[in-house]
């Protein structure tokens, strides 16, 4: 194995994007992940990160509205793309029905995961406003949670597509309480 | 004072750091950014055990870049989180016991230097035998992992006897005898460790996510050579412990060590892998059980051996080696008990506690072999537990002081919710139920080091404006420890949790909470709290009664009033009654501090086990075994846990959900899983997210959960621990249901599908339809320490055995 | 943090380019699709490519034409795994394709992953797909920096997995795949696409792009993929079977059986494959096929899970991927 002695890096790479609805222009270096640019260059440091190898989905972020893995992309291949972190999503004072959901329901317990999961759910509701549980788990398939069992975040992803749905839904008894 | 209801206790409240949580605002160790920040690595040994020949740093220290590189020769004085095991260095002096153990360290301006800078330090290592498994271990000394212990490359020794053991066994209708193994698991948090260190001023400050600040503190005071009151730890809230978290680490030491070596902040973050190699995780251990049981299936003697795999280190090990023993006695009744346990060095990554620390081994192997018990006598499992339920406020064949005892009714409503009574044994073939039973420490009675001082502390600061603060040395992992404070000093003072702020954790703000570790944060530090609580309520409270010519003794605090509970229109707000009293008597500010009850147990060992309450779970599983591949998939469980109180209940169901899904991980998939024929390497086989299998979503059962509330006067309000307890019964009821399926016994977690596929096979042969252990090695135990019985008249000493007995002789 | 070495990332919009880009870097220039197999091999120190070249932004990869009234589906290489397994026309005509392509990794990896990269996934194996220092510690492994394999110390050659979960479907499906190299483009059959090589898995030319996969019309022909491995998510596959069978009159008139995550390459077990021709799959032909499959099967110690099960797994997953066609055709 060749000594891995980097070489100096010609320059930083500009890239012009939209970070939660604001327009963005960052120097990085060319090899840095999505991940990287937005934790270190953007200080944005909501976006958390497991194995950087894609293997834990903790640092889900939505890119053009997907939700894709910031670890596997490069900052430089988002020139030009809509990037949403957990930061931007609630607008104003009001949180977003899913963070208000998981808040109340404790499906936050570390919180460690919760950004890449409120995230990914976020998109779920987008194109599916009353998902199954079969629908949730699926979906949700790609993030770990080491804390809760997923079940409270079943429960809040519920509870948020049905008041985004405009129900006036509150958790079940159950839920909160055991049987 | 008058008292009514619980007003904020037992309420369901969000956490009160669920909003930072969940908008990405929580500062977690990697998150913390400091002005001419470096960055740290570590150098890892790539052999399992040699010895350190040369090592040289120059071309690493001539990299552009590079700020600092240090060594073993610049970390001379070991740690270790026992007194008894100080046995690491921040970076291996002169030895090299694991892939893995670090070797050097460097800082430099960006993690890609500091990595780079890693490839250029030359070690040169001569090669020592690796011991890869505790058989090994007891066979050979040499070469030894390490000058101490009690037996070669044996660790710790344990042997105590409470009551004569064989000769109740003997006394009994039935005896059996069991072999099961458990292998070892690790922590998996999230959050991978990181930490930062500063040196500012002649003082080091540490942010980290560690669930022990207070021990972390210690071990640099120790390692750097420092006074402790130059030295502040802040741990920050962790992406999940789980315990992997809970012993000062190398990186932490060296991160400092590099920050005083160049005057600038150091971040460490360590890589998945890395985590891999700190573990102190689950141990994986060997099992032997012996009972004797009378014919309705009271345990008249058991005898139990462990033995386990404690890899390169001490950590925790020497009171883990006691807790596979200690808690076998406090579910049901054991007249007489004797437990040998034997701890081994090998060349792997460090075991330590993991979530049930020491106790979901032999759980595992108990609740199993009482499955056995009951089919041997024809009793239901449900009905031979609940015969023979230990007795709330016992005190056990071991000496250990119960508190209430909630089992019985979790039996019942586990056994009523699933059907246990119309479907076990009548299920189509390939699904089963099985049901185990399990109990943990709420906190355990003794520190880490020997000390006369509180476990817990709590600060109350009362703001003129109505507000209180409560300082806390608690580290938040997640479990909800902030919002636990936040409930009980609402609770006591009579406002609302939005009056509270905590501040957790910081060795420098915060009084001493011995950490996050052993369920003893909501019992330890919500009993502080509420001490310092109610020093606070009687200042007001006296102050409020002068005010309206009262006796304190009827006043009320509620509802953000203090007010007169015979006329409640009399009082006044709380905000005016801290500015009464701070008008009267100036700032107002109070402490609260708890300390276990001392137990009754007077041996050595005695501190092993201990605890002021113990929770309780019953656990009913269902499975579906695919008959062809062996697959077990487990659709539902069915819990039942003695929470004595729920302070939060919202947060009590997430913890039993979570430990559901950690035991269901343990119980089916998760091990920790070595190489040890390739050619004298002990490598770690799959150190990452993608092998080590953790449960996804689809994975993940349906838990139906039943709280029961059986206060108990140890605990805040009666409440005691769920953050560990109801991981303990999931492997057993799993096994015992994966019987009841198919008919074969899988004496081994986790239960995979090849093991399953296996005992089928075994059993179509027409053999017994079991895949286990099929020995325990000879181990030198000692001669077992004899302890009479409470009930044969002991007094909690170690005695000389009554004369006529045989083991006493040898 | 795990984080890439330093490289120059170039950005084609066309294949042209992109082939110029390719021949200007040389053997130290890669091209990525997805990067959900390059960068965490990269960061690995699996490929350390000085010069990477993403076919991201090459809209000519990224169509599915055709697959209507009887002609064959072309699906570009660029086409994401999500939009393959939800693209209705797979849906319609290839089920299997879609099944295999929504078995792999998790959701948020098939939003980034292509349909392309999933055919030229490195080979893999326990020994192998680990970091640098972990590689380190066993003196490295023939695939990458060393000399031996451990799976097979006395072999000469890489048995690394081809862990693919749709090249299996793409061999038995009997697609073409097309290439665009520096002499133009050239089309090879599925199974000609790969080599039971660990190291040399591919018949593709580093400079050549595999640009597009033509799927063959539907003739009465019906094909499943089954998928074995430890999780429901994230996990490659242990095994993976498909099947594939055309039909004629109620009777299996030509038959595909092929194997994945076994071998290098996707493998096609011929006697099994001839077990079933001219039967309507009873219970015994398909007794005798899965038989045929289980006993060459050879599964060595570079996945998850045990030999001996995974080769008894063999059986099981081609029965049952040969009576899920039978319950098709019903």
């Amino acid at each position: 194995m060749a000594s891995r002695k980097p070489k100096p890096v010609d320059g930083k790479a500009h890239i012009r994007c939209t970070v939660n609805g604001e327009p963005v222009e960052v120097a990085a270096a060319p090899h840095k992940t999505l991940l990287e640019v937005l934790r270190e260059d953007l200080h944005l440091p909501g976006t958390k990160h497991g194995c950087e190898l894609g293997e834990c989905g903790t640092c889900t972020v939505l890119v053009d509205g997907t939700p894709v893995l910031s670890c596997l992309v490069l900052g430089l291949a988002c020139e030009g793309a809509a990037i949403e972190t957990v930061e931007g999503m609630h607008d104003g004072p009001d949180l977003h029905p899913l963070q208000e959901t998981f808040a109340e329901l404790g499906a936050a317990q570390c919180g460690y995961c919760t950004p890449g999961f409120l995230l990914t759910a976020k998109e779920l509701l987008e194109r599916t406003p009353a998902p199954s549980r079969e629908d949730i788990k699926a979906a949700l398939a790609g993030n770990l949670c080491r804390c809760t069992g997923y079940l409270k975040i079943y429960e809040a992803v519920e509870l948020a597509a049905a008041r985004m749905r405009g129900e006036a839904a509150e958790p079940s008894r159950e839920s909160i309480y055991g049987r | 004072m008058g008292d009514s209801a619980l007003r904020v206790v037992g309420q369901p409240h969000r956490k009160v750091d669920a909003d930072a949580k969940v908008t990405g605002k929580t500062v977690f160790a990697d998150d913390v950014v400091l002005p001419r920040m470096l960055f740290g690595r570590l150098l890892r040994s790539p052999h399992a055990h040699a010895s350190i020949v040369r090592i040289d740093t120059s071309k690493a220290e001539a990299l552009d870049g590079v700020a600092a590189v240090v060594t073993g020769r610049d970390t001379p004085i070991p740690f270790g989180i026992l007194p008894v095991s100080q046995d690491e260095h921040a970076l291996c002096p002169d030895r090299v016991r694991f892939v893995g153990d670090p070797v050097a360290a460097v800082a430099a301006v960006s993690e890609d230097i500091a990595t780079a800078a890693l490839d250029l330090i030359e070690v040169e290592y001569e090669l020592l035998d690796p011991v890869g498994t505790p058989e090994a271990a007891i066979a050979t000394d040499d070469p030894l992992i390490h000058d101490y212990g009690d037996a070669g490359n044996i660790h710790k020794l344990v042997a105590l006897e409470f009551g004569d053991v064989d000769d109740a066994i003997a006394a009994s209708d039935h005896v059996r005898e069991d072999l099961l193994f458990y292998e070892g698991n690790t922590h998996l948090p999230m959050e991978q460790h990181a930490c930062v260190a500063d040196w500012t001023a002649n003082k080091l400050t540490l942010w980290s996510s560690t669930q022990t600040p207070h021990y972390v503190h210690r071990a640099l005071a120790k390692v750097l050579e420092l006074p402790p009151a130059r030295i502040r730890v802040i741990a920050c809230p962790n992406g999940g412990g789980f315990g992997g978290k809970s012993d000062p680490f190398n990186h932490e030491l060296a991160a400092a060590v590099l920050a005083m070596r160049t005057g600038r902040p150091v971040k460490i973050t360590l890589t998945r892998e890395e985590v891999f190699y700190c573990h102190r995780g689950r141990h994986p251990v060997l099992m032997w059980v012996k009972s004797g049981v009378t014919r309705d299936g009271r345990i008249r003697g058991l005898h139990f051996r462990t033995l386990l795999d404690g890899g390169a280190y001490g950590s925790y090990g020497v009171a883990s080696t006691y807790y596979t023993g200690a808690l076998q006695t406090v579910t049901y009744q054991v007249d007489r008990y004797k437990f040998e346990g034997a701890r081994t060095f090998t060349n792997k990554a460090p075991c330590g506690p993991k979530r049930g620390h020491g106790t979901p081994q032999p759980r595992f192997a108990l609740e199993v072999h009482l499955d056995r018990v009951a089919e041997d006598l024809a009793i239901d499992p449900a009905d031979l537990r609940l015969q023979h339920l230990a007795e709330s406020h016992a005190l056990t064949a071991n000496w250990l002081q119960l508190g209430t005892v909630g089992l019985g009714e979790c039996i019942r409503k586990v056994v009523d919710g699933s059907g246990w009574r119309d479907r076990r044994g009548a299920l189509p073939y390939g699904t089963g139920l099985g049901i185990a039973c399990s109990s943990y420490l709420t906190g355990a009675g003794l520190p880490i080091y020997w000390n006369d001082m509180p476990h817990s502390g709590v600060q109350l600061k009362l703001d003129r404006g109505g507000g209180v603060t409560v300082f806390c040395g608690s580290t938040e992992i997640g479990q909800g420890s902030d919002t636990i404070l936040a409930h009980i000093v609402a609770e006591v003072l009579g406002i609302t949790m939005a009056d509270v702020a905590v501040v957790a954790g910081d060795t420098e703000l915060t009084p001493v909470d011995l950490g996050s570790y052993s369920s003893r944060v909501t019992l330890m530090t919500g009993n502080a709290a509420i001490q310092a609580a109610e020093r606070a309520r009687d200042i007001l409270a006296r102050h409020v009664a002068d005010a309206l010519e009262l006796g304190t003794e009827r006043l009320a605090f509620a509802d953000g009033r203090v007010f007169d509970v015979e006329d409640p229109e009399t009082g006044m707000a709380f905000d005016d009654a801290v500015r009464l009293a701070e008008a009267a008597q100036g700032t107002i500010g109070t402490v609260g501090s708890y300390t276990p009850p001392p137990s009754p147990g007077r041996y050595r060992g005695a501190g092993v086990g201990p605890s002021p309450t113990y929770s309780y779970s019953a656990c009913v599983a269902e499975v579906e075994v695919d008959p062809d591949t062996g697959i077990v998939t487990v659709p539902r469980v069915w819990v039942g846990h003695d929470i004595g109180q729920s302070i939060n209940p919202v947060s009590v169901m997430g913890q039993v959900e979570g430990g559901i899904y950690m035991g269901l991980g343990e119980a089916l998939m998760e091990e920790m899983a070595y190489r040890e024929r390739t050619a004298a390497k002990v490598v770690h086989k799959i150190p990452s997210m993608l092998d080590y299998k953790s449960p996804t979503t689809f994975e993940m059962c349906d838990v139906v959960t039943y709280l029961v509330e059986d206060p108990d006067p140890n605990g805040p309000f009666g409440a005691k621990e769920v953050g560990q307890g109801p991981l303990l019964p999931v492997p057993p009821a799993v096994a015992n249901a994966v019987y009841d399926a198919v008919g074969v016994r899988v004496d081994e977690v986790p239960i995979t599908p090849e093991k399953v596929l296996r005992a089928m096979k075994d059993k179509a042969r027409g053999k017994e339809g079991r895949f286990g252990p099929r020995s325990f090695p000879s181990v030198p135990w000692p001669d077992a320490a004899f302890i009479p019985t409470p009930a044969e008249g002991g007094d909690g000493k170690r005695q000389q055995r009554a004369t006529g007995s045989t083991a006493e002789a040898s | 943090m795990l984080r890439l070495p330093t490289f120059t990332y170039l950005q084609p919009t066309t294949l042209h380019q992109a082939l110029r880009m390719k021949a200007d870097a040389g053997p130290q220039g890669m091209y990525v699709a997805g990067g959900t197999d390059l960068y965490p091999n990269m960061k690995r120190r699996h490929q350390e490519p000085k010069v990477v070249i993403s076919l991201a932004g090459i809209r000519a990869l990224k169509r599915i034409t055709g697959g209507t009234k009887g002609t064959a589906l072309s699906a570009g290489a660029g086409v994401t795994l999500t939009d393959l397994h939800s693209h209705k026309k797979v849906l319609r005509g290839y089920r299997a394709l879609a099944d295999a392509a929504e078995l792999v990794s998790t959701p948020l990896l098939r939003n980034m992953g292509t349909f392309g990269g999933n055919l030229c996934l490195d080979t893999r194996c326990n020994y192998y797909n680990q970091s640098y220092e972990w590689r380190k510690a066993i003196d490295f492994c023939m695939k990458k920096d060393g000399a031996i394999c451990w799976v097979a110390p006395s072999s000469p050659r890489c048995w690394a997995v081809n862990s693919s979960d749709t090249a299996p479907v793409v061999v038995a499906l009997g697609a073409e795949l097309l290439l665009v190299g520096p002499d133009g483009e050239r089309s090879v059959p599925a199974a000609q696409f790969f080599n039971n090589d660990g190291i040399d898995y591919l018949t593709k030319r580093p400079d050549e792009i595999l640009t597009e996969v033509r799927l063959p019309a539907q003739n009465g022909w019906d094909a499943v993929y089954h998928k074995l491995r430890r999780r429901g998510s994230f996990d490659f596959p242990v095994l993976g079977v498909a099947a594939w069978v055309r039909w004629e009159h109620d009777l299996v008139a030509e038959a595909r059986i092929v194997l994945g995550a076994v071998a290098s390459y996707p493998y096609e077990n011929e006697e099994a494959s001839a077990a079933v021709i001219g039967s309507s799959l009873e219970d015994d032909v398909i007794e005798a096929a899965a038989q045929s499959a289980f006993k060459p099967s050879k599964p060595m110690d570079n996945t998850d899970h045990g030999l001996a099960w995974r080769k008894d797994m063999t059986r099981v997953f081609v029965r049952r991927a040969l009576e899920d066609l039978r319950a098709r055709r019903a």
